[in-house]
Parts: structure tokens; C-alpha cells; sequence
């Protein structure tokens, strides 16, 4: 798959493009198909899904050191805090 | 001294840009979230109101052009100068269509009535020009991260033709494929909140 130089082969990056656009055309057919409140959470956990792939594969986070892995997850507690704070608030009004 | 520049600091700097794009879309994308749950069925209602095969389109393009920045990163890495710059002219390539088609779209839009502060939208249920009117400053905010993305792939382009950016020193060029990813990333999630609420 990968070598000790920090090196994708095409080959890898090219399933993991396959892997994204097969992604894209299930979130298509699910938003298809009415299931209220579950399309919203579907939708996005395979937003989610599709935003680690290229994290993790495309902008080589995977061969990353510990300093940008701790100070990338910390920035998204951020934007969870800031999401949810947001919506405790919205909902209790 | 220029053999003993700072790869890694650099693309440290450039990380940590990308956090504060990460926080200035993710204060956009609460704000929709907020209005989606207080006129969720006007959202829905302007989400019909997009083109899905725009917006597929559009997906699909932006997660090639991404695939090819990576083979680009690979490329260099491996010293293959022709891989390195054809996959980025075909990023550019990518980059262009994907305007060309919010071009369209826009005009379309705009063709209908459906613009901030027009007529229609200002008559018409707040909800719909809620949705609207963040759909025209997110897409659009996005639309000026590709131009810039842009920009930045054709400098890379211009420093790999003249040597500059090569196997051993390709901070530049890692850098411009890091932004060109974020934008993609960015585009993964707006893309189901605008056009696949149902």
C-alpha cells in the first residue's frame, strides 16, 4: 500500500476515490427516500465518513506526527463545543 | 541555508490556517443548522429549489481534482515532473468547470428572481430567503476558496516547471494540495445541506 517514505500509491489513492464517489451516489439514493430527522443524520455521518477519507488518505494525515493529529482533533472539540452550545441554547429557549 | 528549510514548520503554519477556515465554515454551517431547525420546511422547500445534478456534478469534480493534487503530492515525491504537472493541470482543469457550472447556476437563479434582497425572496416566507440568502454566501465564500485554491495550484505549477519545488523541497506544492483538500472538504458537507434535504 504505502512505503516507509510517507508515499500513497496511485493505485491507493485511486480506490479511495472510487470509495468517496460510491459515498456520494449512496447519500444521492438515501436523500431519495423520505425518513424525516434520519435523512439529516444519514446525510451527515456519510458527509463524515467521506471528510476522513480524504484526512486521512489525501492530506496524508495518517503519516502525520502527534502534534498536528492533537491540535487537528482539538480544533474540531472546538466546533463541537461551538455546535453544541449552540443548540443547548436553541433548545431550551 | 535554503538546504535546511523548514518543511514541516511550514505545513504546521499552513494547518493551523486551515483550522481557522475549519471554524470560519463551521460558524456558517450553525447558522444554518440554527435557521434549518426553526423553518425546516421552508429549507426543504428551497433545497427542491436547487439543481441536484448541479450539485452531484459539481461533487464529482472537486473529489477527482482532489484525487489528482494527491497523485500530484505522490508524483513528486517519486520525482515524476510530467505526472506532477499534468495532475495539476488537471486539477486547474477541475477547478474551472466546477466555476463554470456555479456560474450557470447562479444565473439561473438569478434569471428566476432569486437573489439577495430581490423582490420575490423579500415577499416570499422568511425561511425561504433565510435559506437562500446563506446559500448564496456559502457557496460563494466557497466559490472565492477555489479561485484562490486556484491560484495558489498555478504558482505550484510555475515553481515545479522551473525546478524550484522538486522532490526533496515540495513544501509549496504539499501546501497548495492541503488548501485545495480543505475546499473539498468544505464542499462534502455543504453539499447535503443544500441540495439533499428532503
Amino acid at each position: 500500500m504505502e512505503n516507509k517514505d510517507h508515499i500513497f500509491a496511485y493505485k491507493t489513492l485511486f480506490y479511495v476515490l472510487l470509495v468517496l464517489l460510491i459515498l456520494t451516489s449512496i447519500t444521492v439514493g438515501i436523500s431519495l427516500v423520505d425518513m424525516g430527522k434520519l435523512n439529516v443524520w444519514l446525510a451527515l455521518g456519510i458527509a463524515s465518513v467521506k471528510a476522513s477519507l480524504v484526512l486521512m488518505v489525501f492530506m496524508h494525515l495518517k503519516f502525520e506526527g502527534r502534534v498536528l493529529i492533537i491540535s487537528f482533533l482539538s480544533t474540531i472539540f472546538f466546533l463541537a463545543i461551538m455546535i453544541g452550545f449552540t443548540f443547548w441554547d436553541i433548545g431550551f429557549r | 541555508m535554503s538546504s535546511h528549510a523548514d518543511e514541516s514548520g511550514k505545513k504546521m503554519g499552513m494547518w493551523l490556517f486551515l483550522y481557522t477556515e475549519i471554524i470560519l465554515f463551521g460558524g456558517l454551517f450553525v447558522l444554518y443548522a440554527v435557521y434549518f431547525s426553526r423553518y425546516t420546511s421552508d429549507f426543504i422547500e428551497g433545497g427542491k429549489g436547487l439543481s441536484l445534478i448541479f450539485g452531484v456534478v459539481n461533487t464529482i469534480i472537486l473529489l477527482i481534482s482532489s484525487f489528482a493534487v494527491a497523485a500530484a503530492i505522490t508524483a513528486i515525491q517519486r520525482g515524476q515532473k510530467k505526472i506532477v504537472l499534468s495532475a495539476i493541470a488537471g486539477c486547474l482543469g477541475c477547478g474551472a468547470i466546477f466555476l463554470v457550472n456555479k456560474y450557470f447556476e447562479w444565473g439561473h437563479k438569478i434569471a428566476l428572481g432569486i437573489y439577495p434582497n430581490s423582490d420575490r425572496l423579500l415577499d416570499g416566507p422568511d425561511g425561504l430567503n433565510m435559506f437562500f440568502g446563506l446559500y448564496y454566501i456559502i457557496t460563494g465564500l466557497h466559490g472565492l476558496h477555489i479561485v484562490i485554491g486556484m491560484t495558489f495550484l498555478a504558482v505550484s505549477f510555475g515553481f515545479v516547471l522551473v525546478g524550484r519545488v522538486t522532490a526533496k523541497r515540495f513544501a509549496l506544492l504539499e501546501n497548495a494540495g492541503l488548501y485545495w483538500h480543505l475546499v473539498d472538504l468544505i464542499w462534502i458537507f455543504i453539499f447535503p445541506l443544500f441540495y439533499l434535504v428532503v
